[in-house]
């Protein structure tokens, strides 16, 4: 059993205030507007708001107990983390061929254009809650054991 | 602005923009339900239309740079005492449509407050204070008639109760949530509220636009209310609640009916008002079968035959010149408990003109109502509940000592769940999710976090209540209530003082 985040869309408001902390919590310098505005690496975030009319939901790694993203990758970049059942993306060794991004049944690993490499989530490794769960204004994430 | 009506340009709010902190994430676009702000990808520009903000600061709230401040458009008019914007602005818009104007929440003109008129005692030297935290405090308050006079049997088992008493309902503070209806506000609110009063021991009215069938179990906590449209009223409904509650006016809009308009009546607003969806649901003005105190009883009387007698009945009247007679005569009809709203009460959508020009002050319809029965004796046959205007502890402090056994808060509940009043509830695209059913909208009300709130706002008031209590040497609520030595007016005339039953600061 490991902590996993959720998404609640019945109270989801679509307000993306989770892709942003997520940005943030993985730039250089962790501050808001230096990270989008000083920065020479805009900042990616590695979750996504997904929407369509009233419905909203915030969805990222749903790090499965047998990734596909893992069971596809060419170059040894992406590892299950035996201990945490953490799924583990090495950005230095990612090769660029978005095998993962196809092998996604959710969808939840982004191209990030700039380095020509994929991006997902760490579970914010260092944090006791994720940055997403934490700046989630309605409570619509959660990071809980199911 | 270019096409726009010239009038538009006057407009109320300036949304100013740090371009230093703005970090184009559009959280604000995506908050707006106005459409204030909008995005142009070809020049990465967030460009604000000023003329559409109400003033709400939802944007200003959620901006996670603190980029956003929304200010009074600093734009003014040749000074004029008489003249003042509003009443030229507000003409301008009519003289564009030929409407009435409309608006939300409560009075907002600036007549006398008088709970700030009014201070509180307190104990030195000659009668100690009480440490709440140290000392039990009772809070605890009972809605209903009491009896004329208490019948004790002897026996050998000691005295005992002979008296039979009609229902009475205990409440743990004396502050109840008012009236809102499903439909002015959404169901999250109303989940809220209802789990809120289930946890803090008070109750939750559901005004008149029924219950939702899931909330049913909160029936112990939830006074259901019957009123001119009688929507959603049926004996299941009748019985769900701990009291019935007739309502004959709103602080808000006294003399006047209601109208929530059909696009708003959607699959489960229907099923509850039990009205076709897409009608219209008009509130008449006046009940059609009340024209006189006799028809209020019974009105009154069939309520109570329909739930067996098991319900105390509450009859509501916005608080109006004659208040203290109409008040008597509830009583004689048979009301357990007088709710009365005073002209500070709010509403989801009232014409300006009556929300601003109709109806008098709580604290003096209060004074003159608790007044006016004890002389008639029969202050006991009803408690007295009062609303509009209530904003903290003190002021339920203030009711209680001029006579109200208990307060209802409504526009302090909504605050307490990210309100700012805006006064735009009427149009139906509330930005905190509150007085609107847009399913996009209604989801930024979390019922978890709701609960929460109202029943912290609850708790903090009861704390502060307790501290003001022991203060004065009091360690009972019932020792305070109609007691107006606890009560100084500064700075009210004569006739003031008198209509309040209270002295002047010094004397």
């Amino acid at each position: 059993m490991m902590k996993r985040v959720y998404a609640k869309e019945e109270v989801c408001i679509g307000c993306r205030l989770c892709e942003i902390a997520c940005a943030v919590e993985h730039s250089e310098s962790k501050n808001v507007i230096r990270a989008y505005k000083a920065e020479s690496k805009r900042p990616v975030p590695r979750n996504f708001v997904e929407e369509k009319g009233p419905l909203t939901f915030s969805v990222n790694c749903r790090h499965c107990d047998e990734p596909l993203c893992v069971a596809v990758c060419i170059a040894g970049a992406m590892v299950k983390d035996e201990k945490t059942g953490v799924v583990l993306h090495n950005e230095e060794k990612c090769a660029g061929c978005w095998s993962c991004v196809m092998a996604c049944p959710f969808g939840v690993i982004r191209i990030n254009p700039a380095e020509k490499r994929t991006v997902k989530c760490d579970l914010c490794a260092g944090r006791t809650m994720p940055a997403c769960v934490q700046a989630c204004p309605n409570r619509a994430i959660v990071f809980e054991e199911r | 602005m270019l096409y726009y009506d010239q009038i538009k340009n006057y407009r109320d709010f300036e949304v100013q923009r740090d371009e230093d902190r703005c970090i184009r994430c559009q959280v604000c676009v995506r908050q707006c339900s106005y459409d204030v702000h909008e995005y142009d990808e070809k020049y990465d520009e967030i460009a604000s239309d000023q003329t559409k903000c109400v003033g709400c600061h939802r944007c200003e709230a959620f901006c996670p740079t603190d980029a956003l401040r929304i200010k009074k458009n600093p734009s003014e008019f040749r000074d004029n005492a008489l003249w003042t914007p509003q009443f030229i602005k507000n003409i301008y818009k009519q003289a564009d449509t030929g409407g009435v104007l409309l608006t939300g929440m409560g009075n907002s003109y600036p007549y006398p407050v008088y709970w700030d008129r009014m201070l509180l005692d307190a104990s030195q030297v000659t009668n100690p204070s009480i440490d709440p935290l140290r000392e039990p405090m009772e809070l605890r308050t009972y809605l209903g008639a009491r009896p004329d006079s208490l019948d004790i049997g002897g026996g050998s088992g000691g005295p005992s109760l002979k008296t039979v008493f009609t229902p009475q309902i205990p409440v743990e503070y004396p502050i109840l949530f008012s009236a809102m209806s499903y439909g002015s506000i959404n169901l999250n609110i109303h989940v809220g509220l209802a789990r809120a009063a289930e946890e803090m021991g008070i109750l939750y009215n559901t005004g008149e636009g029924g219950l939702h069938p899931t909330l049913y179990k909160y029936g112990k906590n939830t006074i259901v209310q019957c009123a001119s449209g009688r929507f959603g009223v049926h004996s299941d409904y009748l019985n769900a609640g701990v009291a019935i509650e007739i309502k004959i006016g709103q602080g808000a809009k006294p003399g006047i009916g209601g109208h929530l308009p059909g696009e708003k009546i959607g699959p489960e607003i229907s099923l509850t008002r039990m009205i076709p969806e897409g009608t219209d649901a008009l509130s008449p003005a006046p009940h059609h079968d009340i024209y006189s105190i006799e028809d209020l009883r019974q009105l009154i009387y069939a309520l109570k035959e329909a739930t067996d007698y098991k319900k105390p009945v509450f009859v509501k009247i916005a608080a109006v010149h004659n208040a203290a007679a109409i008040a008597s005569g509830m009583v004689r009809a048979g009301a357990d408990v007088i709710t009365l709203d005073g002209f500070r009460g709010g509403t989801g959508a009232a014409p300006t003109m009556i929300r601003d020009n109709v109806g008098i002050p709580i604290e003096l319809a209060l004074a003159s109502v608790d007044e006016r029965l004890r002389r008639e004796g029969i202050r006991n046959r009803a408690s007295l509940i009062v609303a509009g205007g209530i904003r903290c502890s003190a002021d339920v402090v203030k009711a209680i000592a001029l006579g109200a056994d208990a307060v209802y808060i409504a526009t302090a509940a909504l605050i307490a769940v990210g309100c700012t009043v805006c006064q735009r509830c009427y149009t139906g695209k509330c930005p905190w999710g509150i007085a609107t059913n847009d399913p996009y909208l209604a989801k930024r009300i979390n019922p978890e976090i709701a609960h929460e709130k109202l029943a912290n706002l609850i708790r903090g008031w009861g704390h502060e209540i307790q501290e003001m209590l022991g203060g004065m040497g009091l360690n009972a609520l019932e020792s305070l209530r109609g007691n107006r030595e606890k009560l100084r007016g500064v700075g009210l005339n004569e006739t003031e003082l008198n209509i309040l039953g209270i002295k002047h600061a010094g004397a």
